[in-house]
Formats: structure tokens, C-alpha cells, sequence
């Protein structure tokens, strides 16, 4: 639509027009995480290897977020991805057919991404809980396969002591002090955050809110709702795909974790936590998940799991935009109270 | 050897019947309902260990205490989200799900907890042309029971009549005077109660731990999934056509087994969505 077709003697269209113009225009504070992220490199050199899983964490949460926040494909399987794009950068590693660490992403993004499109093409058929189940069952089918096939996959174990090369032949992975892979990663992590970013605020993006939030009536205007959702949800496990590659990279070994019910209940956790189809939820839930987890999941691990299961149910309750979404509720809140006492 | 099968699909049943109902009642993904058997287990199997109270009277036990806790629970709780989001009640009950396992291994503790069984259920019984353990049989008999009780009260009783018109359509029921509220928390309540009478059941044979709810719930939603929502008979055929080929797989194959079960669901839910008995939209 040009500019000349929008009505300028209407004040209230212009002003809708604005903030929709406006939506999707880089602001300042976007570049906060990132100056942040950067900075946890050089005061906390020691706590490098939680910083890298913080930001593998973060990359998956903003997979699914693609979606499940955006597209409202509800999925309990997303770990079938991050864990195949782990094996695929394992089973080359160990067996030496591939260990160059960045062409590696490309290709487990590939091989999640072809996998996410072959089951979504069938699996996205159906909705609601058939459509939980069939990602639960993909899910298991792809462990079970992972834990048969041990020839090729090492089973139970896994595989480790992965032999990945130095990134641009020159920067060594050193598992024990993770200061090469944080920057790796961190870098990866920009790359698709951009992208993603991009997509959501793409007519294409746009369109897939429109089918999150009514499907019968996008079907009525004419859009392609299957294969808008299908693409949506293999360039999703395409993003888990290379989260999981990082993973497999940065701790050189990979097992049956990476594709169990348990990390896709914590990245769902995580995304909601957050505050889901916000593209930062994944980051601040990541954040705030991680940071609990890693100083109270050990002390106290009990208190953990009931803390998290009280905290899922006031979510559910009471607080379904999650910390951003309380954020939000505040900031407009503050804003009415200003309009009322101009004081 | 089809027996054992066939005694394993039957605590599935009892387990899943609740929660096949309460999701075609009320259209609640309600992952919780492994957490009601759970606990339902536990109450039975403490009360007999602890306080001595032999095992039919605990049964009976653990299904009051779980009915009347899913009820207080339904009110409070469950009722507020029944027209909320898939996402908002598949989250809410994982929490809750995490709230019960962390219960239980607070007050209880991480062991598992053995079931004793009466003296009159243990050992071999001879049926003629062979024997079997008696356990099963007993268990194969009641889930019969049980399932002939529950068809003749879905389809005989004006109670199951009124479950049977609001599956079907919720606002047409409704606006005939059928008071839903009720309905739901009654159905829900005692969907709960089989699931804790099943985890009593099955104690035996599938362990009683913390980590139950989420170990087993895969299994249960695949029962209900491939059964149909809200069809007992569904889920009975379900649940003994999962039971036996589960049971065969693992004592013949053990390592593919699962892998086969996950297959055969996939494929049967994207050739009939509405599950192998449920009736299409």
C-alpha cells in the first residue's frame, strides 16, 4: 500500500497507521542485549560454559517461539530437532566425515530442517491434541531410533570426545575454558536472531499471527494456511536444528538428553516464562530460567520442581504474557495513570 | 502370555477411561491425569503398608481421596481455564503435574514403593486347560467389570445420557436444562478416582515412583488418542490392543519395541485423526 492511499484528514487512521509503521523499526534498546552478552565475556571469564548454554538455550527458545508463539503450532516434540541437528553434527564428527564446525550448522540445519518439513507436511494435517500426540510420538520415535541405532549413534551413551575443527583453522574449542565457543556462539545466535527477525516482521510473518489468531478467517481471505504453516514450522526446526548443532559443538559429545520430552518441556517452560510470540520472551525466559535453575536446581532440587510447577500454574492462570507480558501490563498501567493525574 | 497383555491393557483402561472422558467431556488437554494415578497409588499402597489396611478396602480409599481432591481442584482451578488456549491448560497441567511428583518426594520420599498383594491374589491359578498367574486374571476380571459397568452407566443412566448429549454438543445440552457445571466436576472427579484406582491396580507391575505421572503419560494420552475421545468402548480396545502388543514386543523384541508403538500411533492418528473408535467430526 502507498503512502498516498492512506486517509492523512483522519487523525485516528494516521496515528493507527504510525504505530503499525512503526512496529517493526529498529529501536535502541534492542542492542542492549547484545552490548550485555559481549560484556558477560570479559567480567565473567569463569562462568563462560553456562554462558554458552544460556545462549544455545536462548537460540532454541527462539525456535520454537517461531512456532508456537507466531504460527500457534502447539508442539511438545521441538526437542526432535535440537537433537537431530546434535546427531547430525555428531555422527559426522565421530566418524570423521565432517568435523569443519560452521558448514557444519549449515548442514544440521538442513537435515532438521528436511525432517521438520517432511513431518510437518503430514503432521500439520491435524490440530489440537492429535496434533500433541503426533509431536510427542515423533519425538519418541526419533529417540527410540537414536537409542537403537548405536552403531551408528553410540546408544545410551551417546557420543563424545567429538573432534571438531578450529573455527577459520585458527580458534581452538577447548571444552574445559568455553571462551572460543561463547563467542561462537554468540555470533551464530546474531545471525539467526536477525533472520527471525526479519521473517516476523515480513508480510509473511504477519500472516502467520493472522493464522494464530484465526485460521478460518485467513482460509476465507485467501491464504495458503497449510504451506504458510508448514514452511513456518521447518524453518523452526531448521533454527532448532543449529541450536542443537552448537550444543553437540560446544560440549564435543551428544546423547539421547538432546532429544528427550524433558528439554522440550523446558524450552516450552522457558518460552512461556518469557512471554511467547515477543521474539525477546525467549530471551528474557532463557535468562531468568537458567540463572534460577543453575543456583537452585542443585541446592535445592526438590523446592525446584515444585517452585516451577507453581510458577507454570500462575502463568497459566494469571499471567499468560509471562514476564514481558507483566512488564507490558505495568508500562500501560504507569501510562493511564499519567494521562489521569497530569501531574 | 497374551494374558499378561491383556491384565496390562486393562490398568490402562481403568487408568485412561477418566481421562478420555474428561477430554471429550470438557475439551481439557489434561496432562495432570498421570499425577491423579499417581497419587491414587500412593494413598493405597500406604495405607496398606502403614496402617495396615488390607487391599480392596485401600482401593476403595485411594478413589475417594482422589475424587474428592480432583474436585476441589476442578472448582478452584481447572474450571477457570475451560475456555482458555490449548497451550494455557497443556501448561497448566505440567505444572501441576511438577507440583504432585514434588509433593510426593517431600512428604513420601524418592524410593519406590512396593505393593504387597493379599496372599489370595498371589501365586498360579488353575484354569483347566492351563495355568496362569492369579494376579492377572483377577485384574483382567475386574477391568471387565468395570468396563460393562461403565457402558451400561453411559448408555443406560440418564447421568450418562447427559455426559453422551454434552460431548456431543455442549450448548444444545446446555440450553435443555442439563447443568454442566456439575456435570463436569462429577465426570471429572470420578475420572479421576478410576485413574487413582488404576495406579492402585498397577502398582504392581509399573512401579509406584515420583517420576510416574510423566513416565507413564505418553502411554495414556496414546491409549486416548488412538481410542477416540470420550468413547469408553473406544478405550477399552485401545488399551488392550496397546497392552498386548506392548507386552509382545517386549518379551520378543525388546530393544524396537517402543519404536513400533510410536510408528503404529503415528500412522493410525494421521489415517483416522479422531482416533480407531472415535466417532469423525
Amino acid at each position: 500500500m502507498s503512502a498516498t492511499q492512506v486517509p492523512t484528514s483522519n487523525p485516528s487512521d494516521s496515528l493507527a497507521a504510525r504505530i503499525l509503521a512503526r512496529r517493526h523499526r529498529f529501536q535502541w534498546w534492542e542492542t542492549l542485549p547484545w552490548i550485555v552478552a559481549l560484556g558477560f565475556y570479559f567480567v565473567f571469564p569463569r562462568y563462560l560454559g553456562f554462558g554458552t548454554e544460556l545462549l544455545i538455550t536462548v537460540l532454541f527458545a527462539i525456535s520454537l517461539d517461531l512456532a508456537l508463539g507466531y504460527a500457534g503450532i502447539i508442539t511438545l516434540g521441538h526437542a526432535a530437532f535440537f537433537g537431530a541437528g546434535a546427531y547430525t553434527v555428531g555422527i559426522l564428527a565421530k566418524h570423521e566425515i565432517w568435523t569443519e564446525p560452521i558448514s557444519g550448522l549449515v548442514i544440521a540445519a538442513v537435515v532438521a530442517g528436511v525432517i521438520g518439513l517432511l513431518s510437518g507436511l503430514v503432521l500439520l494435517r491435524t490440530t489440537g491434541l492429535t496434533l500433541l500426540m503426533l509431536t510427542l510420538c515423533t519425538m519418541g520415535l526419533l529417540e527410540e531410533i537414536a537409542n537403537m541405532a548405536s552403531e551408528v549413534t553410540g546408544g545410551f551413551d551417546g557420543l563424545d570426545s567429538l573432534p571438531i575443527k578450529p573455527i577459520f583453522g585458527k580458534f581452538e574449542f577447548d571444552v574445559l575454558y568455553s571462551s572460543t565457543q561463547y563467542l561462537y556462539v554468540l555470533g551464530a545466535l546474531l545471525v539467526c536472531f536477525i533472520f527471525v527477525r526479519i521473517l516476523v516482521y515480513s508480510p509473511y510473518g504477519h500472516s502467520l499471527t493472522g493464522i494464530r489468531e484465526n485460521t478460518l478467517r485467513m482460509h476465507a481471505i485467501g491464504a495458503p494456511v497449510r504451506a504458510r504453516l508448514v514452511t513456518c514450522y521447518a524453518i523452526s526446526a531448521a533454527l532448532a536444528g543449529v541450536a542443537g548443532a552448537l550444543w553437540a559443538q560446544a560440549n564435543a559429545y551428544v546423547n539421547l538428553s538432546t532429544l528427550g520430552l524433558d528439554r522440550a518441556a523446558t524450552v516450552m517452560i522457558i518460552l512461556v516464562l518469557g512471554g511467547y510470540g515477543r521474539l525477546y520472551g525467549s530471551i528474557v525466559g532463557a535468562i531468568a530460567y537458567m540463572a534460577l535453575s543453575h543456583f537452585l536446581s542443585k541446592a535445592y532440587p526438590t523446592a525446584w520442581q515444585l517452585g516451577l510447577g507453581v510458577l507454570l500454574v500462575v502463568i497459566a492462570l494469571f499471567a499468560r504474557g509471562g514476564i514481558l507480558g507483566i512488564a507490558d501490563q505495568l508500562k500501560g498501567w504507569l501510562g493511564r495513570r499519567k494521562e489521569q493525574n497530569p501531574s | 502370555m497374551v494374558l499378561g497383555g491383556l491384565a496390562a491393557g486393562m490398568v490402562l483402561f481403568i487408568v485412561s477411561v477418566g481421562l478420555s472422558v474428561t477430554m471429550g467431556l470438557m475439551g481439557f488437554v489434561n496432562l495432570a491425569h498421570g499425577g491423579f494415578a499417581m497419587i491414587g497409588g500412593y494413598v493405597i499402597v500406604l495405607a496398606m503398608n502403614r496402617l495396615g489396611i488390607p487391599f480392596v478396602p485401600a482401593l476403595a480409599l485411594g478413589f475417594i481421596v482422589v475424587a474428592a481432591i480432583s474436585a476441589v481442584f476442578e472448582r478452584l482451578l481447572y474450571s477457570r481455564l475451560y475456555r482458555a488456549p490449548e497451550l494455557d491448560q497443556v501448561l497448566f497441567t505440567i505444572g501441576l503435574a511438577f507440583i504432585m511428583t514434588a509433593s510426593v518426594l517431600l512428604t513420601v520420599g524418592p524410593e519406590s514403593q512396593p505393593l504387597t498383594l493379599p496372599a489370595s491374589m498371589q501365586g498360579q491359578l488353575n484354569l483347566g486347560f492351563m495355568t496362569y498367574r492369579t494376579y492377572s486374571i483377577v485384574l483382567i476380571v475386574v477391568g471387565v467389570v468395570i468396563m460393562l459397568a461403565l457402558w451400561l452407566g453411559f448408555e443406560r443412566t440418564r447421568m450418562g445420557a447427559q455426559i453422551r448429549a454434552a460431548v456431543d454438543n455442549r450448548r444444545m445440552a446446555e440450553s435443555l436444562g442439563i447443568n454442566i457445571t456439575r456435570l463436569f466436576t462429577i465426570t471429572f472427579a470420578f475420572g479421576s478416582g478410576m485413574a487413582a484406582l488404576g495406579g492402585g491396580l498397577g502398582a504392581e507391575f509399573l512401579g509406584l515412583d515420583p517420576q510416574y505421572p510423566l513416565k507413564y503419560l505418553v502411554m495414556f494420552l496414546i491409549v486416548v488418542a488412538v481410542g477416540g475421545l470420550g468413547r469408553i468402548t473406544g478405550v477399552f480396545y485401545a488399551a488392550l490392543i496397546i497392552g498386548v502388543v506392548d507386552f509382545t514386543l517386549k518379551k520378543y523384541l525388546p530393544q524396537g519395541g517402543t519404536v513400533f508403538i510410536y510408528a503404529m500411533t503415528i500412522l493410525l492418528l494421521l489415517w483416522r485423526p479422531q482416533g480407531l473408535f472415535g466417532r469423525s467430526v
